[in-house]
């Protein structure tokens, strides 16, 4: 009950800045128009490239475009709190809160997705399919499988970002290691170009890392290309990166709890 | 004229000293500072990357092949990363404006576009510069270039050009934002969205985009006429040859535009107050 308080207070905290969530809206909408003629040129040269057909590619790019800030792919949400509170010193006050560290900023970084989703998600893919023909799935279930998908989604990028966070505790100024880990998450998620796309033997590979939740896993089962047990599949494969990242965050917290001296007074 | 000319020097070494100062500051976090730099590389880099995958599933795209489509790619990447690394911060304005900050910054002996220009400098956008570079070398060393005095000029003035357009729309979005506040991602789509657009070869868009990337947010001229040239290829779209000379006035045009905006946005601003 607690944790779905402070999601909906953290819901409440983004939905605040209205001109910049109309202003990414629009700049989402312009590179996904650029990104389409990019993969219209590519599926034109080669009309069943990585197993899609030109719709399914136009339709990835648009969903891609909707992921980005409620995956936060780019970094950013409740973990930039975390390290900001490392650096000043005030998580040795979070530390001995009598409620879950990893539960409490999960739940607000599920509230900051939600919202982000609503807008920076669903406007974009209105957009998209006003311009361009895209595929939407006919089947209630396949809906509910995509939000379960793009939940997990979260829960992994939450646990990445919440170790590079953590770094702070160690290096104090986490920027390099978030602007790293930006790159791996856009590259390896499939935003700048679809895992499909990738020759083998790197596609078997980028499939496996967990950034494949963040994007193309979720997408695949909007598109249908992973239809009955494969669904499951992709669910278990992102709910298994989730446990064994989020085990690793409380161990890394354990081991800062204990070793570190906090700064401040 | 004479006072113009002191006040412009007394700019550019006030941005000196002061970005200057910001290299210090984050050499001061070493680790972050080299990672930084590195990643900015990368970062960068993943965009030609990705290009280099689609060519693994098609041999050309717009009837391109990845040799000039590097070549399109490294000089975007070039001018976009030189006026960047110069003018990029204009992009804070929106956020100074509301924090208030950027009044304190009108009281202050130093130019304002010359201090938002230096303020948190970061050096390790030459990271964008050097991949950029690195490509567009690669690129020249693939495709048949028949070169003489008037296709090496073109380069140079290609890069010079590039770079200027990019400022003007840096700085244009920068302006837009004493209107809109805080919104410096509508910026973004015409500065970092013009530069994606021009990695490709203009032929994958139809003809309406072309010409509005022509004669109204005038980016082909960054790399695209000037490729026509150097790469001796007839225009596809078949608009006017004088085009591919164009570029050096599209960017004195839009540089004049954005002082113009620039200028009269400070002296309309008004404090947000507190």
């Amino acid at each position: 009950m607690l944790y779905v308080a402070v999601a909906l207070s953290s819901f409440r905290r983004y939905s605040t800045y209205t001109a910049a969530t109309l202003a990414g809206i629009f700049t989402n909408s312009v590179f996904g128009v650029i990104i389409s003629f990019s993969y219209i040129a590519v599926w034109k040269e080669n009309p069943h490239a990585g197993g899609y057909d030109v719709t399914d590619a136009l339709t990835y790019c648009w969903l891609a475009q909707a992921m980005i800030m409620t995956i936060a792919i780019w970094n950013g949400g409740t973990t930039d709190d975390v390290a900001e509170r490392i650096r000043t010193g005030d998580v040795a006050i979070d530390l001995y809160r009598p409620v879950s560290f990893l539960g409490w900023f999960l739940a607000g970084d599920l509230g900051r997705a939600a919202y982000h989703l609503l807008t920076r998600g669903v406007a974009p893919t209105i957009v998209g399919a006003l311009l361009f023909h895209l595929h939407f799935p006919t089947s209630p279930l396949t809906y509910l499988a995509f939000l379960v998908s793009v939940a997990l989604g979260v829960v992994v990028s939450f646990s990445i970002r919440m170790l590079v966070a953590s770094s702070s505790f160690w290096l104090l100024d986490q920027t390099g290691l978030l602007t790293l880990s930006s790159v791996f998450a856009m590259f390896f998620s499939g935003l700048v170009v679809p895992l499909v796309l990738f020759p083998e033997p790197f596609r078997s590979v980028v499939l496996a890392l967990p950034w494949s939740a963040f994007v193309q896993v979720p997408i695949d089962i909007w598109l249908g290309q992973r239809h009955g047990a494969a669904v499951l599949g992709g669910l278990a494969f992102q709910a298994g990166w989730g446990a064994v990242l989020l085990l690793g965050c409380s161990g890394v917290l354990r081991l800062a709890d204990r070793r570190v001296v906090v700064q401040g007074g | 004229m004479a006072d113009r000319v002191a006040r412009v020097a007394w700019d550019l070494r006030a941005f000196t000293i002061l970005a200057g100062m910001w290299v210090r500051v984050g050499w001061s976090y070493r680790t972050s500072f080299v990672v930084l730099t590195l990643s900015s590389l990368v970062i960068t880099g993943v965009d030609f990357v990705a290009i280099v995958i689609m060519f693994a599933n098609v041999d050309a795209l717009g009837g391109f092949g990845l040799g000039e489509i590097g070549f399109l790619y490294g000089a975007t990447a070039v001018c976009l990363g030189l006026a960047d690394l110069a003018v990029g911060n204009v992009e804070r304005l929106g956020r100074r404006v509301r924090l208030g900050t950027f009044d304190a910054m009108m009281v202050r002996p130093v130019g304002v576009f010359a201090q938002m220009c230096a303020d948190e400098f970061a050096f390790r956008r030459v990271g964008r510069i050097a991949q950029g570079a690195a490509v567009l070398a690669w690129s020249l060393s693939v495709v048949h270039v028949d070169w003489g005095p008037a296709r090496l000029a073109m380069l140079g003035s290609m890069l010079v050009c590039g770079a200027a357009i990019f400022l003007g729309l840096f700085v244009l979005g920068a302006t837009f934002q004493f209107v809109s506040g805080d919104a410096s991602e509508v910026a973004n789509a015409f500065t970092y969205g013009g530069n994606t657009m021009t990695q490709y070869p203009l032929t994958i868009y139809p003809t309406e985009v072309v010409k509005a990337l022509t004669f109204l947010v005038p980016v082909a001229f960054v790399n695209w006429y000037p490729a026509l040239f150097i790469l001796d290829v007839p225009d596809p779209f078949g608009l006017p040859g004088w085009l591919r000379f164009a570029a050096p006035v599209v960017a004195l045009v839009l540089c004049t535009l954005a002082a113009l905006a620039w200028r009269t946005g400070v002296r309309h601003y008004r404090s947000t107050g507190s």
